[in-house]
């Protein structure tokens, strides 16, 4: 059966692990070549691992495997040049681009009056600034190749709503869908769509870590994995503690296929019912 | 597609406003990917509606499409102002097709007319269709729903018009921001269930309720008597993409990738299909 994409090339911004593999893996099954950067390094402000090389080889050894072509390299959302540097290539090499996930993200917390302005800066730097480089780059490519497109940024669902302890990340995410509505209306004659994916909390190492458990447990002197997925939970409706990468990228599927063809300017949350809670 | 391998495969659709337009592209889509389809449609005239509806030989027409993609179809002629009708419609497609999972609540009309001309009537029928007949559906098919013990999905049609205003079509744009609120209320109800409740927004869809006279004179009121031709550039001047209007298979994307294990975790959501109206 022919794949929801077949023949497209997406451009997948922190595409070593958690979401942004899952989003190349599924985007390849339906027959997609992929563009895969990743900054495979650790972040100052954040005190989780970040992505590794080891961990980018693997997502490139897993859209191999389901029988599509990649071209992987390691390049920061903050740095316009490499990552013009690493789309360019790709599209050398695979011909064209028709879909962008822009989806490198970080996160770390703290009450806003004790953030540090190296915390809050490097936050917006890469999850807001980071989207407009990534669509910088990627936009004169979707243009020249003429035949529409898709343009997939994450926010989350706190680009829809505040949670405290994390005002950065939700200025940052916030942010993120007032950029989608402006691209999507500069966009548009093109036929190039914009749109948001707004998840809750995904099952992800950005979410999986001691800090992010004390932030969602502050009552608990040593909270456990557990412990988050209850109090979680409790932020969403249905009776599950968080989604998996593979919610987000079916949604993510949809929206880059042509049966979304006439859906832009829209942020879709995969969010469990979090924003009707 | 055959039985088992589609992404809705093994699944029962209800589909109300079934006999053509959007309603017939959703029985059809979603049976193209292995669900069963209860279509109902009142098949007959209503009081205010100033353009033609659907006949049984639409809904007869919808069944055979169904049908000539390999998949059961029970095709029941009722009215969604009747809740009885719609309860034993309902009833008797789960009698034979054995289960409920999908509910796409459709049915749907619109009359345009200034607000200060507006009879009560009018405004009376607008809202009894498309947002209480929405409510119909649900309370006739939920218990079937939860029962099933499987979770499932509810899509009910909303439009543009659910999430922002337009001028002469009041009832319209207070019915379809009713069935938004209606939507979040049941995905708060259903949840423990897992049955997820969301909407689905359009904006012009290519379809008799749109394609008619009375609507052309709404959308331009400077032209005699407008045409399909004259109606084009103005609606795709509402849209950011250039289009004049979306098509009923556009929906049916939409609403078989909320219908389906794919979004098995979006509830609660309004999801526009809008060409970006919202952006414009």
């Amino acid at each position: 059966m022919a794949g929801r994409v077949d023949g497209k090339v997406a451009f997948i911004t922190g595409a070593a692990r958690g979401q942004g593999r899952s989003h190349a893996v599924r985007l390849a099954e339906e027959g997609a070549d992929i563009i895969a950067v990743d900054l495979c390094a650790e972040v100052e402000t954040t005190d989780y691992a970040g992505a590794t090389p080891d961990d980018l080889a693997e997502t490139v050894a897993m859209v191999e495997k389901v029988g599509r072509r990649i071209v992987a390299a390691e390049a920061d959302v903050r740095d316009t040049e490499s990552l013009r540097a690493a789309l360019d290539r790709g599209v050398a090499e695979l011909g064209r681009l028709d879909i962008v996930v822009a989806n490198a993200g970080i996160l770390s917390n703290g009450p806003s009056h004790e953030l540090t302005e190296q915390t809050w800066g490097e936050m917006i730097d890469i999850n807001l600034s980071g989207v407009w480089r990534t669509c910088k780059v990627a936009i004169p490519h979707l243009v020249a190749t003429g035949d529409g497109g898709s343009v997939i940024l994450v926010s989350s669902v706190a680009g829809l709503r505040s949670y405290s302890g994390v005002s950065h990340y939700v200025s940052a995410k916030h942010g993120v869908v007032g950029l989608m509505k402006t691209l999507a209306q500069e966009l548009a004659p093109h036929r190039v769509r914009v749109n948001t994916v707004n998840p809750t909390q995904v099952d992800t190492p950005m979410i999986q870590n001691e800090s992010m458990y004390h932030l969602f447990c502050p009552d608990i002197p040593n909270p456990t994995r557990e412990d988050f997925g209850k109090a979680s939970s409790d932020t969403i409706l249905l009776p599950i503690d968080w989604v998996e990468s593979i919610d987000v990228s079916n949604a993510v599927l949809f929206l880059a296929s042509e049966e979304a063809r006439y859906i832009t300017g829209v942020a879709l949350p995969i969010d469990a019912g979090a924003l009707v809670l | 597609m055959s039985a088992g391998s589609g992404r809705v495969a093994g699944k029962v659709a209800l589909i109300t406003g079934a006999a053509r337009g959007q309603g017939r592209a959703h029985a059809v889509r979603l049976a193209s990917e292995g669900a069963d389809i209860i279509a109902l449609d009142a098949c007959a005239p209503m009081s205010t509606v100033p353009y033609r509806l659907a006949g049984e030989a639409e809904l007869a027409e919808t069944a055979a499409l169904v049908e000539a993609l390999g998949q059961r179809v029970v095709a029941r002629r009722a009215d969604v102002r009747d809740l009885a009708a719609v309860t034993a419609a309902v009833d008797e497609g789960v009698a034979e097709l054995g289960r409920l999972d999908i509910v796409v609540a459709n049915a749907g009309v619109n009359t345009p007319a200034p607000m200060v001309e507006m009879t009560e009537q009018i405004w009376l029928e607008i809202i009894d269709v498309d947002l209480n007949g929405v409510w119909r559906t649900c309370r006739a098919a939920i218990p079937h729903v939860i029962a099933g013990g499987r979770g499932g999905a509810i899509i009910l049609t909303s439009s543009a018009a659910g999430l922002k205003a337009y001028a002469n079509i009041a009832h319209y744009t207070a019915a379809k921001h009713g069935v938004v609120g209606l939507m979040k209320t049941l995905a708060q109800e259903l949840a423990p269930h897992r049955i997820r409740v969301t909407t689905v927004n359009p904006t012009q869809v290519d379809t008799p309720m749109i394609m008619n006279e009375p609507m052309y004179r709404l959308f331009c009121p400077e032209v005699d008597n407008p045409t399909r031709a004259d109606f084009a550039p103005v609606s795709r001047a509402m849209n950011a993409l250039p289009i004049p209007w979306v098509e009923p298979e556009d929906v049916s994307n939409a609403v078989l990738f909320l219908a389906s294990d794919e979004a098995r975790y979006i509830t609660g959501v309004a999801l526009p299909v809008d060409a970006g109206v919202l952006v414009k």
